[in-house]
């Protein structure tokens, strides 16, 4: 990355326009329904936070450089020239308060979507130089180390050993042709290694042939959270490198929504090609096999649980009815909150706030959001899919004082699998099946 | 001096003829500029059909979840009044039907004037109640620029100087349809370099989002 100057940004916020960007701008009639669709907005009631208002260095850069009128109303000083100050002041609402989570693309009633927006923003702000820097320190372990929270192979080889120690279990690393390659987000490796466990159960389970590389383990990309193409394009080759290497048919993103729309839809773009493998995200994958009746599970969930849709694999990503089938598997008093799937609310820490400090607090704050979402549904268990999610849902719910355990969902599904018994009788029909 | 029987051909012929220039000339431009933008191939493996979602996204933007009108009832309800009154008014009033006959040669099926008088006056109320709601309501006082009233107004003004015109109010009918028709074509010459180019690029906008969405296999 070459060092981040204003010229360096201006150009970036330039060639980030396309015609989607000019037709959105072109849109737009300041009717204010976005701000109601933000959390930021909503648990503030402060009016910067509106998501468009959000979007305002790249419409003067659209406006000044892309319309002849704005042209004209810039050369006579009608309008103002965007200005480095002016970046550094809207670092907070394109970092700090956006969580890209979408919700305000699902109601623009010209249809505008934000998002889209608010991502192309990032590149000429990360280019300025006004990108938060936890985000900037974060990008760069992912680049020196592997991952924006500093978790690098040793780490994973730590729990890769404990796992196999605590369960007998193998846990394949390097496998070359192998079906499936997993992919893992660090808060999965540091803070949820229950969720690689259960991955291994279920493998072994439905008789899967999979590996880990130590190559490309890590599943998310501080490249997409910050806004560097260039970066993001180097991240998501190792994962493509590691695939190619290994030969294998699918890699299975982890839970993590922000991981999952990483790979699975920027991917080729950064590369500028398609990939030879398949992408499915891990609920993807079990809900496939439980139509298949590769999954089978025994027992329920007693607790009246929620689900939490993680943005990016549900409303952005379009894994929507699969943690739903899966759900409904395992628990008897699953309740939906009144906002749910695609328009569900954010957990407020999604498109790097939650690694961001300085917004903390602003964050705690719009977590009155979910919380109210809760409340309404009096629930004992809270269940997701995606370590970033649960994190921050976590500390939510600290601040507030709730008593709720978070749950991963491949957990709880890894917890109520049939018997072993059962499943060897089971897999032997269905590879009499398969033939 | 000017009669305003001058006046009422000089806003039917001359001005028109440069209005209309402007208008179809500036919405030309502004719709070349975003179409030559482009937009970059999407290599990601497709999960549904980039047409069937933007074509689905066109139509169904206009309809909104219960939680999002509640949030948003009163633009959403005023926003449609408006919207549907200045439909019917601006293209199934008589008179208007006529002049399009005169000028591309065909015609439709035109209200009772009675029906339109009453719809001139409730879209008028509704973009009243709209203009008071961009003034107090803190979101959209923070958004609006001195486009937004240039673009209320020159809206508001063909609504009031149409329906002067038939209640034959204020002025002799000739001139207050002269200023009617000054009003429309200031309308014209403003529209394509404001927000009101929405009535064309909101489809584009539409159409980008439901087709993004709709190759991830989303609804939006």
């Amino acid at each position: 990355m070459s060092a981040a100057t204003f010229e360096r940004g201006y150009k970036a916020f330039k060639e980030q326009i396309d015609a989607p960007i000019a037709a959105y701008f072109s849109s737009c009639v300041s009717c204010g329904m976005c701000a109601e669709a933000c959390l930021f907005f909503t648990e503030t009631g402060d009016p910067k936070y509106t998501p468009i208002y959000k979007l305002e260095p790249l419409r003067k850069v659209w406006e000044q450089e892309y319309t002849l009128w704005g042209r004209l109303k810039a050369l006579l000083g009608i309008s103002k020239k965007l200005t480095d100050d002016e970046l550094a002041e809207w670092q907070e609402l394109i970092y700090g308060s956006c969580t890209m989570c979408g919700r305000c693309t699902m109601v623009c009633p010209v249809g505008n979507d934000l998002v889209y927006m608010i991502r192309k923003a990032r590149e000429g702000m990360a280019a300025a130089g006004h990108a938060p820097p936890d985000i900037i320190v974060g990008t760069q372990r992912a680049i020196t180390i592997g991952s924006a929270t500093g978790v690098g192979l040793p780490t994973l080889q730590a729990q890769i050993r404990r796992i196999e120690r605590e369960t007998g279990m193998k846990i394949p690393m390097d496998v070359q042709g192998v079906e499936y390659m997993a992919l893992l987000s660090s808060m999965e490796i540091m803070s949820f290694p229950e969720y690689l466990e259960a991955l291994a159960k279920i493998m072994k389970y439905a008789g899967k042939t999979w590996t880990l590389s130590s190559e490309g383990f890590e599943a998310t990309n501080a490249g997409v959270q910050i806004g560097v193409s260039e970066i993001a394009k180097e991240l998501v080759m190792r994962i493509v490198k590691a695939a190619e290497k290994l030969q294998v048919k699918t890699v299975i993103s982890p839970e993590c929504g922000h991981a999952y729309g990483a790979i699975r839809w920027e991917g080729p773009n950064l590369i500028g090609r398609p990939f030879t493998f398949r992408v499915q995200h891990i609920l993807e994958v079990l809900d496939e096999w439980r139509e298949q009746g590769k999954l089978k599970t025994e027992g329920f969930e007693k607790a009246r649980l929620t689900f939490h849709d993680p943005c990016q694999s549900v409303r952005r990503g379009g894994v929507i009815e699969q943690p739903r089938n899966l759900l409904k598997m395992v628990a008897s008093h699953f309740v939906e909150m009144e906002d749910h799937g695609k328009m569900n609310w954010c957990c407020t820490g999604g498109g790097g706030v939650g690694a961001i400090e300085e917004a903390h607090e602003l964050r705690t704050k719009a977590f009155n959001r979910k919380k109210t979402q809760l409340d309404a549904l009096k629930v004992d268990k809270l269940v997701t899919s995606c370590a970033n999610c649960r994190l921050v849902l976590e500390d939510g719910l600290e601040a507030y004082e709730m008593e709720m355990p978070v749950m991963g969902l491949t957990e709880m599904i890894a917890e109520h699998l049939k018997e072993e018994g059962e499943m060897e009788k089971d897999k032997g029909l269905y590879r009499f099946s398969e033939n | 001096m000017m009669t305003s029987i001058d006046f009422l051909s000089w806003v039917r012929g001359p001005v028109f003829i440069m209005a209309t220039a402007i208008f179809v000339f500036g919405i030309s431009l502004r719709l070349l500029e975003i179409v030559s933008l482009r937009r970059k191939p999407d290599y990601s493996a497709p999960r549904g059909s980039r047409m069937v979602g933007g074509m689905r996204t066109l139509f169904s933007r206009s309809m909104y979840d219960k939680s999002t009108f509640q949030r948003s009832a009163f633009t959403i309800v005023a926003g449609y009044i408006f919207h549907l009154g200045l439909f019917i008014v601006t293209f199934l009033s008589v008179p208007h039907i006529l002049l399009f006959r005169e000028l591309f040669g065909f015609d439709w099926f035109g209200l009772p004037t009675i029906l339109i008088d009453a719809v001139t006056v409730i879209t008028l109320l509704a973009m009243l109640v709209l203009l008071i709601h961009r003034l107090k309501n803190p979101v959209r006082r923070f958004l609006s620029t001195f486009e937004n009233y240039v673009v209320w107004t020159v809206t508001f003004l063909p609504l009031l100087t149409g329906y002067m015109a038939y209640h034959h109010s204020v002025f002799p009918y000739p001139l207050m349809l002269g200023l009617h028709i000054l009003s429309v074509e200031i309308l014209m010459v403003v529209f394509p370099f404001t927000q009101l180019m929405h009535t064309f690029t909101l489809f584009m906008a539409r159409w980008h989002t439901g087709a993004n969405a709709g190759h991830r296999g989303i609804q939006v």
